[in-house]
């Protein structure tokens, strides 16, 4: 039967690809339906990066079980899916005898979480570790395993290996209607008329998981945004600090973080404002200021004058389940939850994955492994790392074999032609698709030299007509009318 | 693919082709130009407005025509041009520079030269440079990337604009949308004075009745998808928004023109040492960068107003690279050249005595009744008296022959 599968999974974040994957070790018959134009474009895309060690999350929280052993997976899954992950550590600091006080309380749950080789820092081990944070620095909290990655990348790997062991995804399926018919099938409908039926449902909407669960009965709770907003710096910065930096925490944030990106840019931020509009990506001068401030206070030569581009996440915390990960078995049965995945869900999200698989074994679905499981993504030619090396033996080998890896698209991030047609085979077909995929756009210029180019490639290699090409799915096209001629002066 | 020749000129826009031109017309032999995109011409091709060569030509020509009048020069000579070529790294040997060029046509090519040219011209300043707060949608652009969607393609991205910045794109993409049936709502400024010259407030503004906010600023952008609408607001003496005095207009496009800026990376993987005011390479009064044969002219140096002199600088940067090749003449001894009151930048940073001198300068901010002067030590060499002066508008100041025994030249406005 066509759209007929044993697991629908909504969403197609980090956690949604996670499971996915997770899902495609098996004989599991699995499709993904995300309502954006690619996958991670809700809240993943926008998410800190950060594989946190542990010891934020309190003792006998979900976010607690999960995160410890989530961490543990990323060296085995970085080896399969080839995403740039690195173990480069964080420092919660602290500056005051009340702060030292608080770095004790953490330390304490990192301990009960089972964090590994967590250390207390006096000034001086701090300052010779990170020589750039404010020498007023009192002390710090130090855990050696947490990391960074590439949320995006993170996502895209996760989904592509997915689709390459079978499972199907869907995306501009916005979900808008479940029902159940007689033989307990869901039958899912989404807003572009399509019919899907399938025996469970995984609901991994993100921000949108009340609303999903809605649909099946379920109103315990209720997905109130946390938004933040993130500043990217140049380069420059990137020199600055190692590490993550933390400050002491507030009561319902991990406060404004100093964070290096795999990419070698440092972000700053997340602030973290409730709102309860689901739409809110605005990021405001309010902002602005307070990330900087605390930005500076621990590390003192950052300035708004790196700033590359700012963006906004909107984490979607869960009330009436004191803001804890929701994930597991519901009133209606097939009904699986993993929502209200917040901070730390993108480190927990592979721990997630495996309970979310064991909980559908549990209710009957069937977990025999794939025999020709393909464990290793396909992986993709990246130009700039050849040349940032400055060796250009290997490459001018890759050039021999193929001349559209000579073909400069994106000047800045050193993007060629090739990687972009990857990206479009893939299945990322819009410009910030693309984007998140290549790199192309995301340097100094902003796009301004390569948005026309890849517009053109995109439209060369899908047809889609120029004036169609979005930057973010429908509604948002880049230029979207034609000048007949004759028109105007 | 190994190259050997004489000179590599890098970009093919207005400052390289009259660098190229010129290194033959000096006498080189073997020169290459390679340009990225996939024809000559550089920004020239998307500014079909015209004001070009009034100085050089002593007409009026579109870009397109300015251009082709170079590459009709260059298709005279045997100097080889490579186009959909990209330099992505020079490396200072005793006896020359490898350029690594990658190629659509030919891939990877190793090029062995004995000078290189920087003339990759400058790049607009975007929306991170400048942090406006708000949404992410599609519709926001800098003005250079919409005029090439309306000139080079003939898609307009959009139908009610609004403009924030007046540099000179700006304004003349408030003209050619208007022309293309779009309603211009506004151009913004965060400064009291435009950032363009005047010629275009008064035709691309004025003529179309387009308000031009001075000492505004947006505050907020709005709309997911796609742009719907921004918050204005004119800004205090600290340049912070007033609240208070807020307005809000609906658009579907926001046209950025905010400055530009010299587009240096490549320069500075060679180890060039960028001015931290123009942004470009510091040179000598030979065009020379801090490498010895390294040459820079154009937008790559400093961002010019008029291509005429774009044209001219890039001239005499060949000349003396031609100098080099022959004689490896470099210059000897260096007068410094100082800027004074109310002067941004002077270039170059110093000047050979005995030898004549060409001084580009932009003042800081706008004047009346002005003089600017060049002193030699205690002689004023240079003096001028300005009506109104413009940091729009480069000044030159020609110097006949720099004096044999100067220590310092000094540039000021009075």
């Amino acid at each position: 039967m066509k759209n007929d599968y044993q697991v629908i999974i909504i969403g197609c974040g980090v956690v949604g690809a996670a499971i996915a994957r997770e899902l495609s070790r098996f004989d599991v018959k699995v499709a993904i339906l995300e309502k954006e134009a690619d996958v991670s474009f809700g809240t993943s895309k926008a998410n800190s990066g950060i594989i946190h060690a542990g010891f934020h999350s309190t003792k006998g929280t979900l976010m607690a079980k999960f995160v410890v052993p989530g961490n543990r997976k990323f060296d085995r899954l970085c080896e399969e899916l080839e995403f740039p992950f690195e173990r480069r550590g964080e420092l919660m600091v602290a500056f005051d005898e009340n702060e030292l006080r608080i770095l004790q309380t953490y330390h304490k749950m990192g301990l009960d979480n089972h964090v590994p080789y967590m250390e207390l820092l006096g000034k001086e081990r701090v300052l010779e570790m990170e020589p750039n944070v404010n020498p007023e620095v009192e002390g710090a909290l130090y855990a050696p395993t947490a990391g960074i990655i590439c949320p995006y990348e993170y996502c895209f790997a996760l989904t592509s290996n997915a689709r390459e062991n079978g499972v199907e995804l869907f995306l501009n399926k916005k979900v808008s209607w479940i029902g159940k018919q007689g033989n307990g099938k869901f039958e899912i409908e989404t807003e572009d008329g399509s019919r899907f039926t399938s025996d469970f449902i995984v609901n991994a909407a993100g921000l949108y998981s009340d609303e999903i669960a809605k649909f099946v009965g379920i109103t315990n709770f209720k997905i109130v945004p946390r938004k933040g907003e993130e500043y990217l710096l140049d380069r420059r910065v990137g020199t600055l600090i190692k590490r993550v930096i933390f400050p002491c925490p507030t009561s319902n944030s991990k406060g404004m973080l100093v964070i290096p990106t795999v990419d070698g840019p440092v972000m700053v931020g997340p602030t973290a404002m409730d709102t309860e509009d689901k739409n809110d990506w605005a990021t405001t001068r309010d902002g602005l200021k307070e990330v900087f401030t605390q930005a500076q206070k621990m590390v003192p030569g950052i300035r708004t004058s790196d700033i590359i581009t700012s963006f906004v996440g909107l984490r979607p915390a869960a009330v009436g389940n004191n803001g804890d990960f929701i994930i597991g078995t519901t009133t209606v049965s097939g009904f699986i939850n993993a929502a209200g995945i917040q901070s730390p869900g993108l480190t927990a999200s592979p721990a997630i994955a495996e309970h979310i698989r064991e909980v559908l074994n549990k209710e009957g679905v069937k977990m025999e492994l794939k025999r020709d499981f393909k464990p290793k993504r396909k992986i993709a030619i990246r130009v700039r790392h050849l040349l940032e090396k400055r060796d250009y033996s290997e490459y001018g080998n890759i050039v021999k074999n193929d001349k559209a890896y000579s073909k400069l698209v994106c000047r800045c991030e050193n993007v060629t032609e090739a990687e972009i047609v990857a990206a479009i085979k893939e299945g990322h077909i819009t410009l910030d698709g693309i984007k998140f995929a290549t790199r192309a756009g995301t340097g100094r210029c902003q796009a301004g030299f390569c948005t026309s180019r890849v517009m053109e490639i995109l439209h060369r290699e899908t047809g889609i007509p120029f004036e169609q090409i979005t930057k973010k799915g429908k509604g948002s096209e880049i230029a979207p009318y034609p000048i007949k001629k004759g028109d105007g002066k | 693919m190994t190259k050997i020749i004489d000179a590599l000129v890098i970009g093919g826009g207005p400052a390289g082709l009259a660098a190229a031109i010129s290194l033959k017309k000096n006498g080189i032999d073997k020169i290459l130009v390679v340009e990225r995109e996939d024809s000559l011409g550089g920004i020239l091709l998307q500014c079909i407005h015209n004001g070009f060569g009034l100085h050089r030509f002593k007409e009026e020509l579109t870009g397109p025509e300015y251009a082709e009048k170079y590459i009709e020069m260059l298709e005279g000579t045997d100097i080889e041009t490579m186009t959909g070529t990209c330099a992505i790294d020079i490396v200072n040997e005793k006896d020359g520079k490898t350029v690594y060029l990658m190629s659509e046509k030919s891939g990877l090519i190793e090029a062995k030269t004995k000078v290189v040219i920087l003339a990759m011209g400058c790049r607009e300043r975007n929306r991170g440079n400048i942090a406006i707060p708000g949404t992410r949608p599609a519709g926001i652009m800098t003005a250079g990337l919409a005029q090439k969607f309306v000139n080079r393609y003939g898609y307009m991205p959009g139908k009610e604009v609004v403009i924030l910045g007046s540099g000179d794109i700006g304004l003349i993409m408030a003209r050619r949308m208007t022309w293309e049936g779009a309603k211009v709502k506004a151009v913004v400024e965060l400064q009291p004075y435009p950032g363009g010259l005047n010629r275009n407030i008064v035709q691309c503004l004025n003529d179309y009745n387009i308000p031009l906010y001075l000492s505004h600023t947006i505050t907020a952008i709005r709309g997911n998808s796609r742009i719907t609408e921004v918050d204005i607001a004119p800004i205090n003496e600290y340049k912070e928004p007033k609240k208070s005095e807020t307005f809000t207009l609906t658009c579907d496009s926001l046209l950025l023109s905010v400055g530009l800026l010299p587009e240096n990376e490549l320069s500075q993987i060679a180890g060039v040492i960028l001015d931290k005011v123009t942004g470009g390479p510091l040179i000598d009064s030979n065009y020379m960068t801090n490498i010895p044969g390294v040459f820079a002219c154009g937008n790559v140096l400093h961002v010019h107003d008029l291509v005429d002199w774009v044209s001219e600088e890039s001239e005499a940067t060949a000349k003396a690279a031609a100098e080099y090749i022959k004689h490896q003449t470099i210059q000897k001894s260096k007068i410094p050249v100082r800027v004074g009151n109310l002067v941004r930048y002077a270039l170059p940073t110093v000047l050979e005595p005995g030898k004549p001198g060409l001084i580009s300068l932009r003042v800081i901010a706008p004047a009346e009744n002005a003089t600017l002067y060049a002193k030699v030590d205690d002689e004023i060499i240079y003096k001028k008296a300005h009506k109104k002066i413009f940091p729009s508008e480069m000044q030159r100041i020609e110097i006949k022959k720099v004096p044999e025994n100067a220590k310092m030249i000094h540039v000021y406005l009075e």
